[in-house]
C-alpha cells in the first residue's frame, strides 16, 4: 500500500495468483471488460509469442473514493509455469492482497495445492506473513467437465480460513465477486495497520460500497 | 532480498513522463501535429521541463517582441503559460493578442505526469485587433498589428478542444507503449538478478548444511558403533550364557536356580529390546532412518500378522479375528517397518487382553487429509486421498481418554500399576507414531477404561 497524503492518493496492490493456465489473465481481460470505461486504465499485457503470461499482466483502476481521496488499484497476475518463480516472487513484493486462481478441474488438484505452497513460499521469501495476508481463493472454469463438485469444494472450504469463489471468468462470472471480495478483506487490513478512518477521515463500509459502486457491481456483502 | 532488487520493483509505478517517453518519438508526433493543423504544441514534465516542442514564429509575435515593452509582456505572458499547472483539467489561458493557449494535463494511470500546450492560436469569431495588444506598447502600430496579426491561426473552440483530446488519446498510446518497454526491460534483468541471488544463497546454505552434515554424520557413526559395541556385546553374553545355563549345558538346575536364570535371560531379552528400539527412535527423531517403499498388499499384511502373533495368542487363549474388506489397494510402504508398527500393537493388544478375550484385526479402505495443518489453504491442500485403515482392537483395560495423546510420547506409560503388571518400555507407540508419519500416515487411539481399545493406523494409498 502506497499513501500519497499531500496528493490524498492511495495505491493499494492485488495479486492474481495460481498454477499456469488457471486463468489469471482471463480474470484481468473479464474485469477490464466488466468495469466502466472512466475507472479503468488500459489492460497491459507481456505476452509470450504463444500468448502466455511472460512477466505479468497490469490492469490500473482508478476510484474517487469519497472525501477527495482517489484510491488506485493494480492488479497484476503472475506467470504460472514453474520456471517463472524468481518473477513470480518479485511481482509478489509489496501486495496487499492475493486472489489465488485454482482451476476446478480434478486432474489440476494437484496443481493448484503446489502453487498454493509456492505461494506460501513466496510470501514467506518476501518477509510477509502468510497467514495475515488478505486472500481469497477463486476456483475457475466451472464450465468445463470433470471438474471438483460444489459440494465438494463447498465442504473443504468450510475448513479453511479465506472466503472461496467459483467463477467462469471467460464468460465473467464471478470475477468481479473475487475482486470486490478480495479488497473488502485487503481494505480491513490496510485499516488495521494504518487506520484509513482516523487518518484520511474514510469509513470502511462506505469506502467499499463506493468502491463497489465505481466497479459497477452489486455484490452481496459476504 | 536486497535493496537494489526491491528499489527495481516498484513496478508500474510511474513516476517521472521523462521515464517512460521516447523523446524522439514525442518530437515526431507533435512535429506531425503541428503540420497537421498549423497550432504550435510544446509538452513539460510536472515539473515544467520541456520534453518536445513544434512550433513557427507568428508574425504578430516577433512584431511584438521587435519592441521593448512588448518583449517584457510577451516574456512575462510565456512564463506564465508554462507554469500553468491544469489540475483540474485542460485551461486556456489568454494572450494580450487576443490569441489563447489551451493548456492540458497529461494523466497516465490515474497520474499527473506533465502537460501539453496548444497555441497560441486565434478564436474563429475574433474580429477587432484586441485593445490590450493596441496598449501594450507606445510604438505599436495598429495597422501594422492587425496585418501581422491576420497569419495567426484561427480556430473555433470545439475544434481546438477536439485536437487537444486527440492528441491526449495519442499520448497515452505513446506512453503505454514506453511504460510497456520499460517494463519489460526491466522484468528481464529483474528476475535474472533475483534467481542468481536465490541460487548464491541457496549454494552458501548448502555448502554449511553439507559440513555440519559431515560433522554430524562422522559423530552419529562414532555413537551408533560405541552403543551397539559397547552395550550390545556384553548383553549377548549375558544372554547367551544364561540361555545356555537354562538349557542345562552347565549342568541341572534345581527349580529355583532355573527360575533365577530364566528371569536374567528375559530381562537380557527386554534389555536388548530396548537398546534395539531406542536407537530406532533415535533414527526416527533425525530423520536418518530409511524407507524401503514397496507396493505391498494390505490383506496379505493382516493375514501374515495373525499368522505371527497366533502362538502368543494360543498361549493366552486369547482368539484373534480378521475382517478383510474385498478388493484394497496396494500400499506403497515399507513392509519391514510397518509389519513392526502392526506387530508392536498386536503384541499390546495381547498384553493387555484378558485371558479368554479376542483381538480383532480389521483392514478396510478410507481416507486421509494431508496438509493445511494451520487451515489456511485447507480447501486446495487438505485433498483427501485414499488410503487404508488397520484396526487392532482389543477387550482390554483400556484407556483413558486424556492419555489418548500422551500415549504416543516416548517412555511415556498409562501408570505405574499397569507397567509392574503387564511389562514394557514405554517406546513402542512413540516408534509406531514416527514410522506411521515417516509414511504420510496416521495413528489414533478410541478406547475407554474398561471396555477395551482400538487402534486405527491409517497409511495412504500407493502413489501413481
Amino acid at each position: 500500500m502506497q499513501l500519497d497524503f499531500k496528493a490524498k492518493e492511495l495505491t493499494i496492490k492485488l495479486v492474481y495468483y495460481g498454477p499456469a493456465l488457471s486463468g489469471k489473465t482471463t480474470n484481468l481481460q473479464s474485469i477490464h471488460e466488466l468495469v466502466s470505461g472512466e475507472s479503468r486504465g488500459r489492460l497491459m499485457t507481456l505476452e509470450t509469442k504463444d500468448d502466455r503470461t511472460l512477466f505479468f499482466d497490469l490492469l490500473p483502476l482508478t476510484l474517487q473514493a469519497g472525501r477527495g481521496v482517489q484510491v488506485r488499484i493494480k492488479l497484476f497476475t503472475v506467470p504460472g509455469q514453474v520456471i517463472h518463480n524468481a518473477t513470480r516472487r518479485l511481482v509478489l513484493q509489496g501486495a496487499d492482497g492475493v486472489a489465488f486462481i485454482a482451476d476446478s478441474q480434478r486432474a489440476e488438484t494437484k496443481s493448484n495445492a503446489a502453487a498454493f505452497v509456492n505461494l506460501r513460499q513466496n510470501l514467506v521469501d518476501n518477509g510477509l506473513d502468510a497467514a495475515r495476508m488478505p486472500l481469497v481463493i477463486q476456483f475457475n472454469k466451472r464450465d468445463m467437465p470433470e471438474i471438483r463438485t460444489d459440494a465438494e469444494i463447498d465442504e473443504l472450504s468450510r475448513k479453511g480460513k479465506e472466503p472461496v469463489y467459483k467463477a467462469v471468468a471467460l464468460r465473467g462470472q464471478g470475477v468481479l465477486e473475487t475482486l470486490v471480495g478480495l479488497l473488502e478483506i485487503a481494505w480491513k487490513r490496510i485499516e488495521t495497520e494504518h487506520h484509513l478512518s482516523e487518518k484520511l477521515g474514510l469509513r470502511e463500509d462506505v469506502v467499499i460500497d463506493e468502491l463497489r459502486g465505481r466497479l459497477g457491481v452489486k455484490v452481496a456483502r459476504r | 532480498m536486497t535493496a537494489a532488487i526491491g528499489a527495481e520493483l516498484e513496478l508500474a509505478e510511474v513516476a517521472r513522463l521523462e521515464d517512460i517517453v521516447d523523446r524522439r518519438a514525442l518530437g515526431e508526433v507533435c512535429r506531425s501535429f503541428f503540420e497537421l493543423f498549423s497550432i504550435s504544441l510544446r509538452v513539460f514534465t510536472r515539473d515544467g521541463t520541456m520534453l518536445a516542442d513544434a512550433h513557427e514564429e507568428r508574425e504578430i509575435c516577433r512584431y511584438v517582441n521587435s519592441l521593448g515593452d512588448g518583449r517584457r509582456a510577451c516574456s512575462t505572458l510565456v512564463s506564465e503559460v508554462k507554469r500553468t499547472d491544469p489540475v483540474d483539467g485542460p485551461v486556456v489561458h489568454p494572450c494580450f493578442t487576443g490569441a489563447e493557449y489551451r493548456i492540458v494535463p497529461i494523466v497516465y494511470q490515474g497520474q499527473r505526469l506533465g502537460r501539453f500546450v496548444l497555441g497560441p492560436y486565434l478564436p474563429a469569431d475574433t474580429r477587432e485587433v484586441p485593445r490590450s495588444l493596441l496598449v501594450i506598447d507606445s510604438r505599436l502600430d495598429p495597422e501594422r498589428a492587425r496585418a501581422a496579426l491576420s497569419d495567426m491561426p484561427r480556430v473555433r473552440h470545439q475544434t481546438v478542444e477536439r485536437i487537444g483530446e486527440h492528441l491526449s488519446r495519442t499520448l497515452d498510446l505513446i506512453l503505454f507503449s514506453g511504460h510497456r518497454a520499460f517494463l519489460t526491460s526491466h522484468m528481464h534483468v529483474a528476475p535474472v538478478r533475483e534467481s542468481f541471488r536465490e541460487l548464491a544463497e541457496k549454494n552458501q546454505h548448502l555448502q554449511e548444511a553439507f559440513d555440519r552434515l559431515k560433522e554430524l554424520d562422522r559423530l552419529k557413526s562414532n555413537f551408533l558403533a560405541t552403543v551397539s559395541h559397547e552395550l550390545r556385546t556384553p548383553l549377548t553374553s549375558i544372554i547367551g550364557y544364561s540361555d545356555m545355563l537354562a538349557t542345562g549345558i552347565a549342568g541341572e538346575l534345581n527349580t529355583e536356580q532355573q527360575e533365577f536364570v530364566e528371569t536374567i535371560r528375559n530381562k537380557g531379552d527386554h534389555l536388548l529390546a530396548l537398546i534395539t528400539s531406542l536407537l530406532d527412535l533415535n533414527k526416527l527423531e533425525q530423520g536418518s532412518m530409511r524407507l524401503h517403499r514397496e507396493a505391498i498388499d494390505a490383506a496379505a499384511l493382516v493375514l501374515d500378522l495373525k499368522k505371527t502373533m497366533a502362538p502368543a495368542a494360543a498361549k493366552k487363549q486369547v482368539t484373534i479375528e480378521t475382517t478383510i474388506e474385498p478388493g484394497l489397494p496396494k500400499l506403497n510402504v515399507d513392509p519391514m517397518r510397518i509389519r513392526q508398527v502392526l506387530f508392536n500393537i498386536t503384541e499390546n493388544a495381547l498384553k493387555f487382553s484378558p485371558r479368554g478375550g479376542t483381538v480383532k484385526l480389521i483392514a478396510r479402505s478410507a481416507e486421509i487429509a494431508a496438509g493445511a495443518e494451520d487451515g489456511i489453504g485447507a480447501v486446495l491442500l487438505a485433498v483427501p486421498q485414499k488410503s487404508v485403515e488397520f484396526g487392532i482392537i482389543d477387550s482390554g483395560i483400556g484407556i483413558p481418554k486424556d492419555e489418548h495423546d500422551r500415549i504416543f510420547d516416548a517412555f511415556y506409560q498409562v501408570d505405574g500399576g499397569s507397567t509392574r503388571e503387564h511389562g514394557g518400555t514405554g517406546l513402542g507407540l512413540s516408534i509406531v507414531k514416527r514410522i506411521v508419519e515417516a509414511h504420510g500416515g496416521t495413528v489414533r487411539v478410541e478406547s475407554e477404561p474398561g471396555a477395551g481399545a482400538a487402534f486405527w493406523v491409517n497409511l495412504p494409498e500407493l502413489d501413481e
